[in-house]
């Protein structure tokens, strides 16, 4: 694999590390099946890509775009907590809506940034030649920044609350905690995180496309999956490591599918991509299961 | 890390053959008609003398719809250091341009090169970049409807909403057709499965559909001619292939022969010329086909003169 490559697939890697964090917190924290990753992730680049274009600073974009991410988790959850409507369902309906939405927004399916001003232009040479290794470093300092602040979060008195009403929300609403409220906070954090990668991916990937939201919420739950079968720990600080490491990896498998010559040479190709990652998933769904019985098969025999 | 890392790139670069060249293409779905401007490429660096295992490495990868993918295959490019870099469509090649200011890219069934920042004119403009559009003049094929249709009043147009060079085609279709008092319905479809909807909503508001280069509607044509057979609505295509899969003409460019145009350009940059110094390229050459089945199914009949100067007629 070249560096280049390498890179690339961290680039991207570190981008799905925000959706992780994001989907980190409505699928585990909060216990909230939460789809809406799919229409929130391509609406925070649409709001960004046409603040660039409207000439707004970048970095002010890349804030819109984020807010629009927190706006549609309160979408969902406003869904859920007044509505009534299932969880599930809620998210789904927030997302197909959203496609409509972004459409709207973008007022096209593609907008171009290629010569746009970006949050990562100022750091770029004329030539261009260090955009491979500047792309990824800014969006590390992002996901670590992110990373941090939720971290500092969970730690607070809110934080804690949101984490109460996910693991038992009964139990936490005996204790005087408005799970609404946990709810909906901890909705909009998760779905601005996940617009927050989108305003970065279309800054760092050439544009907004109606397209990029497909899939979202799978690499996103991969991430999660993947990263929390290899670093197994009940601390904040290493689950929200975890699930940014998992979704590099994920990128980073999808970079050796694609560079793989063995693989290729006895006849799987790149149109079996979407198959290769399903079973990656797979395996690092039942690798726990696998290590379990093994350990419970030891201490029998002892 | 960074010098820790660089060899390990050098290494997989002077891997490269010097006298064999490197062209990489990578699509952003595969369907028919993207498939076909592929092989016409091949075809074209083949008759060129650029033989695939001799003296040429061929890559292909495919994005399956997946953005995230693309970008990845595009990085993958950028670092392998092709001679040519090919995207086909518009996300693809936007894609290889935000990897890579060095390594010559040349997009194919790119409607609108300009629109999409690909480049900044079609003339030839510097850079990294150049290619061939699909992008077709509407004129001659609203004149190739008038022909068939000839008192028409209203044109159907079914497409994706999310694809942007069927929204480029649209708006054109409306700055066109409705000075001349012609009203265009669009009928959007989000998905193939939306299509036969579409065009049944469009029963008894039009009289003839026009199809374009739509990636879903070219991917479903034959959905979309059932729905046309049902509500007798004519089909009026712009790309060759969905003539010979259920339109009752179709006066286009067809996706092979685009390729073979794409895969000219390529040759020239492999031997030597600077992608930058090329300018950007529409279609050639149209072809009209007339399909008498289809017409007869779908209530037309197909003037003698249309049929006399089609390059094929498909019984």
């Amino acid at each position: 694999m070249s560096l280049i490559s390498l890179f690339g697939a961290l680039e991207v890697g570190l981008i799905y590390g925000l959706v992780a964090l994001g989907v980190l917190i409505s699928f585990r924290i909060l216990n909230f099946p939460d789809l809406t990753a799919d229409g929130s992730f391509p609406l925070g680049g649409a709001v960004c890509a046409v603040s660039i274009i409207a000439g707004v600073n970048p970095w002010l974009a890349t804030l819109f775009g984020t807010l629009a991410g927190a706006a549609a988790g309160f979408v969902t959850a406003w869904l859920h907590v007044s509505l009534k409507i299932m969880q599930l369902l809620a998210s789904i309906l927030v997302m197909i809506a959203l496609y409509s939405v972004n459409l709207r927004i973008m007022g096209a399916p593609n907008i171009p940034l290629i010569w746009e001003p970006t949050v990562i232009t100022p750091f770029i040479n004329e030539d261009y030649s260090n955009q491979f290794w500047v792309k990824p470093l800014m969006i590390l300092l992002f996901v670590i920044a992110a990373k941090l602040l939720l971290d500092l979060f969970f730690a607070s008195r809110a934080g804690l609350a949101t984490r109460a009403t996910g693991a038992n929300i009964r139990m936490s609403q005996a204790q005087g905690i408005n799970t609404n409220k946990m709810t909906y906070l901890g909705m909009m954090i998760s779905n601005a995180l996940i617009a927050l990668g989108g305003s970065l991916y279309v800054q760092t990937q050439g544009g907004a496309d109606i397209s990029i939201g497909v899939g979202t919420i799978v690499i996103g739950l991969a991430a999660v999956i993947i990263g929390e079968t290899l670093i197994t720990s009940k601390k904040m600080f290493w689950i929200t490591f975890s699930v940014i490491v998992g979704a590099i990896l994920y990128r980073l498998f999808i970079a050796l599918a694609l560079h793989s010559g063995p693989l290729q040479s006895i006849g799987i190709g790149a149109q079996d991509l979407n198959f290769i990652t399903a079973t990656l998933v797979v395996i690092a769904l039942v690798l726990p299961q696998i290590k379990a019985k093994l350990k419970r098969r030891f201490k029998g025999r002892r | 890390m960074l010098s820790l890392l660089m060899p390990l790139s050098l290494s997989s670069l002077s891997f490269a053959d010097n006298a064999k060249k490197h062209v990489a293409i990578t699509a952003i779905v595969e369907h028919p008609a993207l498939d076909q401007a592929r092989q016409g490429i091949i075809d074209e660096l083949k008759d060129a003398g650029f033989i695939e295992g001799e003296n040429l490495t061929l890559q292909f990868q495919s994005a399956q719809g997946n953005s995230a993918t693309a970008a990845q295959i595009a990085k993958k490019y950028a670092g392998d250091n092709p001679d040519v870099a090919i995207g086909i469509g518009t996300p693809s090649a936007q894609a290889l341009l935000a990897s890579t200011r060095t390594v010559p890219i040349v997009y194919t069934a790119v409607t609108d090169p300009v629109a999409a920042n690909l480049v900044r004119s079609w003339e030839a403009t510097g850079g990294n970049v150049t290619g061939v559009s699909d992008h077709l003049p509407l004129e001659p094929q609203m004149d190739l409807v008038k022909m068939i249709i000839p008192d028409v009043k209203s044109i159907g147009f079914v497409y994706s909403p999310g694809e942007v060079n069927s929204t480029i085609v649209l708006k054109q279709l409306q700055e066109i057709l409705e000075p001349q008092g012609i009203k265009v319905v669009a009928a959007p479809a989000q998905r193939t499965t939306d299509i036969s909807t579409a065009v049944k909503s469009l029963q008894g508001r039009v009289d003839v559909i026009y199809t374009s280069t739509d990636n879903n509607v070219v991917s479903a044509y034959e959905s979309m001619y059932q729905a046309a057979v049902q509500t007798k609505i004519p089909l009026i295509a712009s790309d060759t292939s969905s003539s010979e899969r259920g339109a009752v003409a179709a006066l286009g460019g067809d996706y092979y022969g685009m390729g073979r145009q794409t895969g000219k350009l390529v040759v020239r940059i492999l031997n030597g010329e600077k992608a930058g110094d090329i300018a950007s390229e529409k279609p050639q050459k149209t072809e009209l086909y007339v399909n008498l089945k289809a017409a007869q199914q779908q209530g037309v009949t197909l003037p003698e003169e249309v049929i006399k100067s089609a390059t094929k007629v498909i019984e």
